[in-house]
């Protein structure tokens, strides 16, 4: 790295973000383990933060991203309030859906999150679409789109990708590659030579990144960004990652190798491995302590306000199902 | 006012349509031909590839992708060209586009319609015949709609565009040439049922193309004296509850008729709805004509043993008539 051209600002940017989600993620942990506040399946993405730090830096706030199951990170990255995050994780008032989606729905679109999606792969033909929409409309956003490693073996990976090619959508198609399908080491269950291999066989241009070095993922998706907006043209990532523990927050991973997640930890963190490189450019300890320490200080207080809120207003049970034909008008 | 047909008269509802909102276009394989059965010929001439766009043999992506233009602005038009076909896009309709409103808490709408022709047509064998629409009555979120008339297709097509729902919208392969009177000034409510013959005697609620055949039926009782109200409901949910609860009140007998499986058809749902409100009135003289619970064959001689015909309806009338001469 050339000290002289790094950009200490977004550096410093990088890891506060990260170090957001991961104290996000710590404090929800707390919440459903410690506390018995999350009562549904939460997955965490402790180890892939640098995905999506680096890959959500150049959107605007106009740009749109669709999510998944393990969608935290990203979508906090996208700018969407951790309070609010947090009240959805425990089916509160003021959730980001009011407390009707939990963790597996959040969107936000307020800063065109589209939703995560509790069906794996689902969203890669739905934000094909909302690319579809903002080039039908004429507008200049780009879609991010990101799925897990797993979902490169469902359908909608062949449809979404190819649909994306034949309309010429302006979207980037991410695959957030944490090397585990829920318990199955995805390999292990996956032909051919991977995700890249299959998008490259459909036409798009594709790169394969080191997912934890967040300074390479950033640099690369904001020139790909810029070519995407200025071009119209589909591009696909593959970002190459670590989920360092289970596949929810309730399962301790037995499954894997003994030894591999200690290792990732140890050397592959993608927090340590960004304070590495801001220490060499000279950014104090001291600074990155304070940039922790104010995350953590954050995120803990966005779980006591939401601990603090009351659940929702049982009359909202039946609203927002449809206009024609809703349970509120056909009670009988 | 002016005599078209079942097609031609879906096709002026999205013509008219997108030629009022910018944001509706249709999406489907082959519609820049016309779509397969020429209900979108001509379309492409006036509104362009963009809008009128053909899509690869990929039924998942083109509910999906349709959903997520839907969520950022546009209102599509999907076309599933067999409703057979719309199950291959299942999880895209009941799971993403039915629930989206909801989960995300209101943020979100899924202004969409998803016409699936459907129904048996001739020697189109087990995966092109089937009537599916109780299916989507049982998924929260959507809106269903069958409509029997050209004037019906037109005025429900519309509604279902202007929708703020997403709307499955069945339309019946053997009625694309049916003809009738249209009035374009005609507007229709989605969840009111239309009463197609007036009587005392007998209420007969039925959809689609065999809400025609019991008109037909009632024709032919009229012939022996037995005056029989028809009630095509038009939409499935919302379904007009008022317009059946009033005529068996009226009639004291009633008669489901529909072309999809009776068991777990949409004519239990009514039977069900009825029994609750008048149940003791009706003394058991209720009838559900639906087709056995066995597959659409390509013999027409097999074929036709799935058929619910206008003889059938009439033959259940009879026996209600011929069981209870006097209203409970
Ligand atoms: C269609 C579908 N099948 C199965 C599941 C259950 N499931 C939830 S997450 C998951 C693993 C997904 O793996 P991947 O796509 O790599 O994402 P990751 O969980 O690693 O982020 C599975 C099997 C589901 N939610 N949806
Ligand atoms: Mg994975």
């Amino acid at each position: 790295m050339n000290q002289a051209n790094f950009d200490r600002e977004r550096g410093v940017k990088l890891l506060a973000t990260m170090e957001r989600i991961r104290a996000f993620e710590e404090n929800a942990v707390l919440a459903a383990e410690r506390d018995k506040l999350v009562l549904g399946a939460i997955h965490p993405s402790f180890g892939q933060e640098a995905a999506a730090a680096g890959v959500l830096w150049p959107l605007r706030t106009d740009d749109y991203l669709i999510s998944t199951h393990r969608g935290h990170g990203h979508t906090l990255a996208k700018g969407a309030d951790p309070i609010a995050m947090m009240r959805e994780l425990l089916g509160r008032e003021g959730g980001c859906c009011g407390g009707k989606g939990g963790s597996m729905h959040i969107a936000d679109f307020n800063v065109n999150m589209l939703g995560a999606n509790g069906v794996v792969g689902a969203n890669i033909t739905i934000g094909a679409g909302a690319a579809h929409g903002v080039k039908l409309q004429g507008g200049d956003q780009v879609v991010i789109d990101i799925f897990g490693d797993g979902a490169a073996n469902r359908g909608p990976f062949l449809e979404g990708l190819n649909w994306a090619v034949v309309f010429q959508l302006p979207i980037l198609f991410v695959c957030e590659d944490n090397q585990y399908a829920a318990t199955t080491k995805t390999t292990s269950v996956t032909g051919g030579d991977g995700p890249a291999a299959r998008a490259a066989s459909l036409g798009l241009p594709t790169q394969t990144l080191d997912g934890n070095d967040v300074e390479a993922i950033a640099d690369a998706v904001t020139e790909t960004i810029t070519r995407i907006r200025n071009g119209g043209r589909p591009e696909f990532l593959h970002v190459i990652t670590y989920r360092q523990k289970g596949h929810t927050s309730f399962d301790q991973a037995a499954y894997r190798p003994d030894g591999e997640a200690d290792k990732q930890m140890a050397d592959n963190d993608p927090i340590q491995r960004q304070k590495n490189v801001l220490a060499a450019v000279g950014v104090a300890a001291d600074e990155m302590q304070a940039i922790h320490d104010a995350a953590q200080a954050e995120m803990a207080g966005a779980l006591q306000t939401a601990a603090d809120t009351p659940f929702p207003d049982e009359a909202l049970a039946f609203t927002d199902v449809q206009d024609v034909g809703s349970p509120v008008v056909e009670a009988f | 006012m002016a005599v078209t047909n079942y097609s031609d008269a879906a096709r002026e509802a999205v013509r008219e349509a997108m030629r009022a909102d910018d944001a509706v276009w249709c999406i489907g394989e082959d519609l820049g031909r016309g779509g397969v059965f020429g209900q979108y010929r001509g379309l492409q001439d006036e509104f362009g590839p963009a809008r009128i766009a053909d899509a690869p043999i990929s039924e998942a992506a083109i509910m999906g992708a349709a959903f997520g233009a839907a969520i950022v602005g546009t209102r599509p038009i999907v076309e599933m060209r067999f409703s057979d076909f719309a199950l291959c896009a299942v999880d895209e309709l009941v799971n993403q586009i039915a629930k989206a409103r909801y989960m995300f808490g209101g943020q979100s709408r899924a202004p969409m319609v998803i016409r699936q022709p459907m129904g048996m047509w001739r020697s189109s064998a087990a995966q092109h015949s089937q009537s599916l629409e109780s299916w989507y009555t049982h998924a929260p979120g959507l809106i269903v709609i069958c409509p029997s008339t050209p004037q019906d297709n037109y005025s429900l097509l519309k509604a279902a565009i202007e929708c703020d729902d997403p709307v499955v919208y069945f339309e019946h392969k053997n009625m694309w040439g049916l003809e009738g009177d249209v009035d374009t000034a005609e507007a229709a409510v989605i969840g009111e049922a239309r009463t197609r013959t007036h009587g005392d005697d007998v209420t007969i609620v039925s959809w689609s193309q065999t809400a025609n055949f019991a008109v037909e039926a009632a024709e032919t009782l009229a012939g022996e004296g037995i005056g029989a109200q028809v009630v095509d409901l038009r939409s499935l949910w919302p379904w007009d509850k008022n317009a059946v609860l009033d005529s068996v009140n009226k009639t004291g007998r009633l008669i489901v008729a529909h072309e999809s499986v009776a068991v777990g058809g949409f004519g239990a749902e009514v039977v069900a709805i009825v029994s609750e409100k008048v149940g003791a009135a009706l003394q058991g003289r209720v009838r559900r004509l639906g087709a056995p619970r066995a597959l659409i064959a390509y013999a027409p001689n097999l074929e036709n043993k799935m058929r619910v015909t206008a003889e059938m309806i009439v033959d259940a009338a009879r026996d209600l008539m011929q069981k209870s001469k006097t209203k409970g």
